[in-house]
């Protein structure tokens, strides 16, 4: 049985659009590095700059999870 | 007509080449390259070439980079990972400096081509297959059996196995994906201001002054892209660091 391509585009669209879902947890885990930095800091403010980089490496990691959704999203929509 | 956000990422040929059937011309990606290429080296040469023990600008800047990357290898794999500053340094360099050029208007953003990115990467890859199957032989397997109860090993072998083989694609993806995102939203920002400015223009001229909001929110974005451009060269680096340091120390350290 033939598929409709227009309804294949469809889909495709609806896909991409699920999966900026993605965003959502990026956007969980940004606020969890930064809220876990600045309560840690808060309470011992030696260490914080010791773990400066730490909190950037994880805000990177934590917003290129989100950034593979947007991945799938865009190789949905142009290929 | 407003031009497509993703027209900034079109290669185009600008001297057309064909070798053999392949093509081969040297494009505006291939220009942009050899700009940034051409801007470090001429930087690092420059600032190196009358040393002081007091510093300038320029010697300065040249030493805080270095610094900096030394300081990162060396917290990351160890004394014994300083043999591979060379490779970490001009990649840092490399990435940074095509990040920041690409934040230029009119310009072209190197590392938002994902056939870069992984170039780089797997650079960084076979570095590392190769420099822990050198120093560890056979012995290099032991990578993916961490220390852990021997029933948990059914789970944890197969999982570092794939972690370590969907590396590759989450090194180069992550700041191939960054570029692209940072840079599409600027242009669609951008889109925003020339479409509310068109209809001020036409019909509703109270529209005007509205379209001082999206311009206000890409300055914002551009000061967020210039952080990103910065981190994402950084963790680049820093990924690479770790990944060569778990081919010297295996898991002895961790």
């Amino acid at each position: 049985m033939a598929i409709d391509p227009t309804m294949i585009i469809a889909a495709k669209q609806i896909g991409a659009g699920i999966s900026t879902i993605a965003f959502a947890g990026a956007g969980i885990g940004i606020g969890v590095v930064f809220g876990n930095y600045i309560s840690g800091s808060l309470r011992n403010p030696g260490a914080s700059q010791t773990q400066y980089t730490n909190l950037l490496l994880g805000f990177a990691l934590c917003e290129a999870q989100g950034l593979f959704g947007l991945m799938i999203a865009l190789i949905l929509l142009y290929t | 007509m407003a031009a497509s956000p993703m027209e900034q990422f079109e290669i185009r040929p600008l001297i057309p080449l064909h070798l053999g059937g392949y093509d081969v011309s040297f494009t505006n990606q291939s220009l942009w390259m050899c700009i940034v290429v051409l801007a470090v080296s001429g930087f690092m040469i420059v600032a190196t070439s009358r040393p002081r023990l007091v510093p300038g600008r320029m010697q300065s800047m040249a030493e805080l980079s270095y610094e900096f990357v030394s300081g990162m290898i060396n917290t990351t794999a160890g004394d014994e990972g300083l043999r591979f500053f060379p490779m970490i340094f001009t990649i840092f360099m490399f990435v940074a400096t095509s990040n920041f050029f690409g934040l230029l208007p009119g310009s072209f953003t190197v590392t938002s081509q994902i056939c870069v990115t992984l170039a780089l990467t797997m650079l960084v890859i076979l570095t590392v297959i190769v420099t822990g199957f050198l120093r560890h032989g056979i012995g290099f397997l032991k990578l993916f059996v961490p220390k852990a109860p021997f029933l948990m090993l059914f789970i944890l072998v197969p999982l570092e196995f794939i972690s370590f083989c969907t590396r590759p694609m989450s090194l180069s993806v992550r700041l191939f994906a960054n570029m692209l995102a940072g840079h599409t939203m600027l242009k669609v920002m951008a889109g925003f201001v020339i479409a509310l400015g068109a209809t001020a223009i036409t019909s509703k001229a109270y529209l005007a002054p509205l379209s001082i909001a999206p311009m206000a929110l890409i300055v914002a974005v551009t000061g967020l892209e210039i952080l990103v451009a910065f981190l994402q060269a950084y963790v680049f680096a820093i990924l690479a660091c770790i990944y060569i340091g778990e081919a010297i120390h295996l898991h002895d350290n961790h």
